[in-house]
């Protein structure tokens, strides 16, 4: 009742006084373009968790979340046009879904002191936080997810891959790009042989990719797409007949409309993962009380539960507990960006506070530090099935090869402070 | 009332060639000048440098560049993107390979090797023209984009095949990188833009820009009364190349300071500068500012008033906003074939005689 009470006057507050501070969260998301199948239920999924802290709670510590969405459309130029609008306005976190735009931001929100959360996308080497003060990409960024396929498949083929060809197939941008490197070295160190095949903005176009692999007959394809180039690529191997489990596509290009349209040849295709899936939490029956019966929810409303929604609440959930963070740490409950920062970097993820937010599973245990804004970079494998219209996971959170990937950190990150004249922190 | 020559006399053939021969028009250019360098500069701010000033100030520059080719010389070219990224790439690899020197000089040179890039291009022109001449300039768009991604030496081996502007300087002022102050960039462009309009407007009315558009107009014709089509393609080529390697070379080193070549030079772009040409008016420099603020600050415009005032859904006013400018499109160039300088002709002639039009 008290808190009814609380949120009751809270609300009217709200509607008084529009100038009382509040946590600013900008939403730049894409509702149009090719990319916009990814970029809705994500953008969806963000807003509507800060909607239920607002309406459940009053807000993240008694400051109510504000949420400033911004079209981007996928697009560098747009997405430089809305950090410049929305920076102004208190702005605590960027979490902008396309590494191009992240490359844009990365010196940006350095300079600006506002941290840039990108999850699971950009800059892999930003997990070095001695270099990267002011982004973080945990909990697991791309370099783990080539690891954790090529761990998966290490796994099916009982530790042993020598010999075995495998294709990447891959968006011809710096976020298809980004895993090239790890799965060169890995491929030197297991032994099996990589193609690459490059596929063009927006990746309607594959024909002759998927050809080329029907010549070739690799063992494994993995792919690294994102928005109409999925689909595609799926409906293409299912036409020329590619065994789907052994096809294995990254987080970003393992969403419900991704293998619909292919129907139920679709079925076995393969994706990694580092959130959960489906709608068997707690928090979603808080969801569907105070957001969606009260017509609250963000968009049309009708992307609860999808893997791409649960990603957003995933990050939105980050970022709030990033805010509680550093409201504890700092004693005051309307913080600033570079307050927000420190939260993020002594953000520590349990079980126990998973559970206490009916979202126990949802995503792995970690914690962040000054040196590792990555993450333990935990990675699950999950598959389709058609029939059910349900993804199911076939592997559980993993760790990948940290080895490999550290060196490989270590050296990007350290090209990059050196270029830019960066001397390292945390010492 | 505005814009007579009544009174306005000239005594020497200087004074009747000036560019704006009416004191009132001559005035008025003074006073945008003042302004722009005058004022803005101490009243910017981050916002308005990078999500208004510096495209506009870019894409005019690349539109100065293009009219010279497709409104001057009439070689349809759709291969803007391509040289563009040739001056992003030239200044990424100068910018790189030699850090003390100044970004002014950085940037003139990457114009340069985009105007070499340009005349190896131009040389089928020599041979074919109209649509032909738009399709082997989109090969050109295409082998560029294809060259930047597929050739790591171009990105200096980075892992992600971007380019990232790292912090250079003119004169100790800091141009590019996140720490430039907004209105050093502003300024930094500012001055192309007005050196390139300045050249353009002054080549395109003296012999150079005569053979020119002796060859837009008729080129056997221009041929027998002893136009060189050779030295005028070429040329035309060569300056309109220099001009967009420079807009290509600040619009990734000042504007954006990391760029992928797919997604910002790609073929939408050479469109985007293409359209703006036509917007704007084609054979007129200031057809290429009105043409550039116009595709550049309407799209703005229309999300302040769409998102920020109306409060209207984003995906509805950015699914509006293609509606408006496209209708918008069609609506001048219906209208107004020639463009918004003619627009603006015929303003101005309305002007003159107003408010006694008899």
């Amino acid at each position: 009742m008290n808190k009814k009470l609380a949120t009751v006057a809270l609300s009217a507050l709200m509607a008084a006084g529009p100038a009382m501070a509040d946590l600013v969260f900008p939403s730049l998301s894409y509702r149009t373009g090719p990319y916009a199948a990814g970029g809705i239920p994500f953008a969806d999924g963000y807003a509507d968790y800060f909607t239920l802290l607002n309406e459940r709670d009053g807000g993240i510590g008694g400051v109510p979340a504000n949420v400033i969405e911004c079209e981007t459309g996928y697009n560098t130029e747009k997405g430089v046009e809305c950090y410049e609008s929305t920076k102004g306005e208190g702005a605590l976190v960027y979490q902008p879904l396309s590494t191009g735009i992240t490359y844009q931001l990365i010196p940006k929100v350095t300079a600006d002191g506002i941290p840039l959360h990108t999850m699971g996308y950009g800059r892999t080497s930003a997990a070095n936080g001695k270099v990267f003060s002011h982004v973080f990409n945990y909990p697991a960024n791309y370099w783990n997810g080539a690891s954790g396929a090529i761990n998966y498949l290490l796994e099916e083929n009982s530790g042993d891959l020598s010999g075995k060809k495998i294709a990447l197939v891959y968006h011809n941008s710096a976020y298809g790009k980004e895993p090239i490197r790890t799965l060169e070295t890995l491929a030197e160190k297991h032994g099996y042989e990589l193609s690459l095949l490059p596929v063009d903005h927006p990746g309607q176009e594959q024909k002759s990719q998927w050809l080329q692999i029907r010549r070739e007959k690799p063992d494994y394809v993995i792919m690294w797409g994102w928005g109409v180039m999925n689909q595609v690529a799926v409906q293409e191997a299912a036409n020329i007949r590619f065994p789907m489990e052994n096809f294995i596509g990254v987080w970003w290009s393992g969403a419900e409309f991704d293998v619909e349209p292919a129907g139920e040849k679709a079925t076995g295709y393969k994706a990694l993962t580092f959130t959960g899936l489906g709608m068997d939490y707690p928090v979603y029956d808080d969801l569907k009380k105070y957001v969606v019966d009260s017509g609250k929810a963000a968009g049309a409303g009708d992307q609860l539960g999808t893997v791409q929604y649960n990603r957003g609440l995933y990050a939105a959930m980050l970022a709030a507990e990033a805010v509680k963070t550093a409201q504890a740490m700092h004693g005051t409950a309307d913080i600033d960006a570079s307050m927000m920062r420190d939260g993020m970097e002594a953000l520590e993820m349990t079980n126990a506070k998973m559970e206490a937010l009916g979202m126990s599973g949802f995503g792995p245990e970690f914690s962040v530090s000054c040196e590792n804004h990555g993450g333990p970079g935990l990675v699950g494998v999950v598959q389709w099935d058609a029939a059910t219209g349900a993804w199911n996971p076939v592997q559980d959170f993993k760790p990948t090869d940290a080895e490999v990937i550290g060196a490989l950190i270590e050296e990007d990150s350290g090209a990059y402070a050196t270029e830019n004249s960066i001397s390292p922190r945390c010492e | 009332m505005f814009y007579r020559e009544a009174g306005d006399f000239k005594t020497s053939y200087v004074d009747d060639s000036q560019t704006f021969p009416i004191k009132f028009d001559r005035y008025r250019y003074y006073v945008v000048l003042a302004v722009a360098f005058g004022i803005i500069p101490f009243i910017i701010n981050d916002y308005w440098a990078n999500a208004l000033l510096l495209p506009f100030l870019i894409y005019a520059i690349a539109a100065i560049g293009l009219n010279i080719l497709v409104g001057y010389c009439g070689q349809v070219s759709l291969g803007t993107g391509g040289f563009m990224a040739v001056g992003a790439y030239a200044c990424y690899k100068l910018m790189t390979a030699f850090p003390d020197v100044s970004m002014f000089i950085h940037v003139l040179l990457a114009g340069g090797i985009t105007a070499i890039v340009g005349v190896l291009f131009g040389l089928p022109s020599l041979r074919i023209k109209g649509f032909y001449l738009a399709v082997a300039t989109l090969a050109a768009q295409f082998f560029l984009v294809w060259l930047f991604n597929r050739v790591p030496w171009f990105y200096n081996y980075s892992a992600s095949g971007q380019i990232n502007a790292p912090e250079r300087d003119v004169f100790g002022i800091i141009i590019s990188g996140p720490n430039a102050p907004a209105w050093a960039t502003y300024l930094f462009c500012l001055i192309f833009l007005t050196a390139s309009a300045i050249i353009a407007r002054n080549l395109t009315r003296g012999t150079t820009g005569r053979t020119w558009m002796a060859i837009r107009d008729m080129d056997i014709a221009a041929e027998i009364i002893g136009v060189n089509p050779l030295k005028a393609k070429i040329s035309a080529f060569a300056v309109s190349s220099f001009f967009v390697g420079i807009a290509g070379a600040l619009f990734f080193a000042v504007y954006l300071g990391a760029v992928e070549v797919g997604e910002a030079f790609g073929i939408q772009k050479s469109f985007l500068v293409l359209f703006m040409v036509i917007i704007g008016g084609l054979g007129s420099i200031f057809g290429s500012f009105a043409g550039a603020a116009f595709l550049v600050l309407l799209p703005v415009l229309l999300k302040l008033v769409g998102v920020d005032l109306l409060g209207w859904p984003t995906d509805i006013v950015a699914h509006l906003q293609l509606v408006i400018v496209g209708a918008l499109i069609i609506m001048f160039l219906i209208l107004e074939p020639h463009g918004l300088a003619q627009l603006w002709r015929v303003a101005k002639e309305k002007l003159r005689l107003w408010p006694f039009p008899h």
